[in-house]
């Protein structure tokens, strides 16, 4: 089935007892895109993004993910994507080579292939003299980016990326903006969630989260364009008073 | 399943191991301390157990009687000839745990052939030491009879004699009991530990959105600490077998074998409860509770199986330290073989067995 979508999503919901967590949402993402996850705190961006991952199961409804229904086969699609969860999630008290070597393992690499891989990525982050010490003695912005080449080393075709600038400072954010379109000129699919407005422009399409809701979902040009407002962050404050 | 990743996991959980020295340390250290404070404080021998003697005969067969009393490394003489009236008095302020009565007669009576009859009155306020006190007196009594009587051969005297552990030396019954214990409390901590550990810091999510399987996990998780367990149960063996002087009467490639066995029932069961549980500080309270009391009361660590009431000697079955110690024990006292103890064998690996598929079932339900 090839086809240019990448992620499709069908009234996908998900509840934790009686409360919804996410309602119903149903989208499509295109291959190569940047597609952008915006909302508040406990909006369900991170739900959302781990039924697709295959963490948690849906409620109802469904979704492809790479072409693979995350219901049935959430193996298959667990080989074509990248996931950095928005938790900090490398071993801090592993080195830097270590946690490649790591991540590259639980993905099948062979030897040779970890091994050429660590190197590219080290150079590639200018982190060789890091390379032997502990994780937790990087930056924080350094960490992110680290955690972001170990979620890629199995080249995967779609990367999900929830909140992947959380708590960094400016400039290091633009910094990874930067990566994030390289990602996407080497045609893979970028999916990310966000909570600020300034990233969101950065994306090719965007979607608006509100209550486990989508509310809407343009381009962020089409979006401001509609609600006729100079930025993102004031069409998203005009959507929340509107709901 | 791919050796790739499982080795990748297993690589990953030593090196958290070592390079958390401190933390190894305690793991090494801890069974240490734990086997030489209960070695030593939780011994059941009976020592110096004082009493007092009212001699109303006083002729040199009574006087030999109450030698035989003190002539052992049992029983302590504290009182003479002390009035009647005193012996409750001495009882409840626990100065002696036992009185002898000569009588008058005492002498008259063993010339005239008929039954001797002196009174022993014992505190029997801890049943063990009072049917302690009251078997080795009557121990001693034969003795006497026997001196006494040399000249009538043809008696039959009742001569118990305590098989396997002839000391009866409680160490010998505890510590490979401890070895039980130690074992699974070491093992189903350091599993349920590092599961939960990898919960809270969100790297398991990190591992589970990768292709690895949860068996791959669950194998490169229990390994290291298999060895660990085995590290352990070696260091509190040598100590059992060189402080405590337990014999080792049976092959140690079985007991590591069966111990082997016993460590996996273990950390299965810290798996299992690390699959349904959020946090570390909750699966270290919940494997606590789980496994040591159930193991104190219920396996025969303390308490004797056989004299439990129906129902909890069958849930007694159930708890893997019960089959365990029937194991260790038999080994390191009786010296016996794998034929007479396949039963207990069978009987933890099925348990072991309904634990990781458990715990396997509940992983799979995490990640859904
Ligand atoms: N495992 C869970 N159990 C119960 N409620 C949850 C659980 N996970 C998330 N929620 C709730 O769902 C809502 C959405 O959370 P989340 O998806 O993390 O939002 P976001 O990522 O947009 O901040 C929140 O109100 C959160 O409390
Ligand atoms: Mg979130």
């Amino acid at each position: 089935m090839e086809t240019d979508i990448a992620v499709k999503a069908s009234k996908l919901s998900r509840h934790f007892g009686t409360f919804t967590a996410v309602d119903e949402i149903s989208f499509e993402v295109k291959k190569g895109e940047i597609f952008g996850f915006l909302g508040a705190n406990g909006a369900g961006k991170t739900t959302a993004i781990k039924m697709l991952c295959g963490l948690i199961k849906p409620t109802s409804g469904e979704a492809y993910v790479a072409g693979y229904n995350i219901n049935t086969d959430s193996s298959m699609v667990k080989k074509h994507i990248g996931y950095m969860s928005q938790k900090f999630s490398l071993y801090e008290d592993l080195t830097v080579k270590e946690n490649i070597e790591f991540y590259g393992g639980i993905y099948g690499l062979s030897r040779k292939e970890i091994f050429e891989k660590t190197k590219k990525l080290l150079s590639e982050l200018h982190l060789e003299k890091m390379r032997d010490s502990l994780t937790k003695a990087l930056p924080l912005g350094w960490k992110q980016r680290l955690a972001l080449s170990t979620a890629l080393l199995h080249d995967p075709s779609i990367i999900f990326l929830d909140e992947p600038t959380g708590g960094v400072d400016p400039i290091s954010r633009k910094n990874f903006w930067r990566i994030i379109y390289e990602i996407a000129n080497q045609g893979k699919t970028v999916f990310v969630t966000t909570h600020y407005m300034d990233e969101a422009e950065y994306c090719n399409r965007l979607s608006v989260m509100f209550k486990g809701k989508i509310i809407e979902i343009g381009t962020p040009t089409e979006l401001k364009n509609k609600y006729n407002k100079p930025s993102i962050q004031d069409v998203f404050i005009e959507l929340v008073t509107r709901n | 399943m791919k050796t790739r990743r499982i080795v990748s996991i297993i690589t990953k959980e030593y090196i958290h191991i070592f390079r958390d020295w401190r933390s190894l340390i305690i793991i090494i250290l801890m069974p240490i301390l734990m086997i030489i404070l209960y070695g030593y404080a939780i011994t059941f021998d009976i020592k110096n157990l004082t009493f007092a003697v009212i001699d109303d005969a006083k002729t040199p067969e009574s006087r030999e009687l109450i030698r035989g009393f003190t002539e052992n490394r049992f029983f302590v003489l504290k009182y003479m000839d002390i009035k009647r009236g005193e012996i409750e008095p001495l009882f409840k302020k626990r100065f002696i745990q036992m009185v002898i009565v000569i009588p008058k007669d005492f002498s008259e009576s063993l010339i005239s052939n008929r039954v001797t009859k002196v009174q022993l009155l014992v505190d029997a306020a801890d049943s063990n030491v009072g049917t302690f006190i009251y078997n080795y007196s009557n121990r001693v009594i034969q003795l006497y009879n026997e001196k006494i009587n040399f000249k009538t051969p043809g008696i039959v005297n009742l001569k118990p004699r305590i098989l396997y552990n002839p000391d009866m030396k409680s160490v010998n019954f505890f510590v490979p009991g401890l070895v039980a214990l130690i074992l699974l409390l070491i093992s189903a901590l350091l599993t349920s530990i590092a599961i939960t550990r990898e919960k809270e810091t969100g790297t398991l999510e990190q591992i589970l959105v990768s292709p690895v399987h949860p068996i791959e996990i669950i194998g490169g998780k229990v390994i290291p600490y298999i060895t660990l367990g085995l590290l352990n149960g070696t260091i509190i063996l040598l100590f059992a077998r060189f402080l405590f002087k337990v014999p080792i009467n049976g092959s140690l490639f079985l007991i590591a074998a069966l111990a082997l066995l016993y460590i996996f029932v273990a950390l299965s069961f810290g798996l299992m409860i690390s699959a349904s549980v959020k946090t570390q500080l909750v699966a270290m309270l919940e494997t606590l509770m789980s496994t040591v009391l159930p193991t104190i009361m219920l396996s025969g660590l303390i308490f004797p199986v056989a004299s439990m009431p129906l129902p909890l000697r069958i849930i007694s079955k159930a708890i893997p330290a019960t089959h365990f110690l029937i194991i260790i024990r038999g080994i390191m006292l009786k010296g016996v073989g794998f034929w007479e103890l396949w039963q207990h064998a069978a009987a933890l690996s099925a348990i072991g067995f309904v634990l990781l598929f458990i715990a396997t079932k509940r992983f799979k339900m995490t990640l859904e």
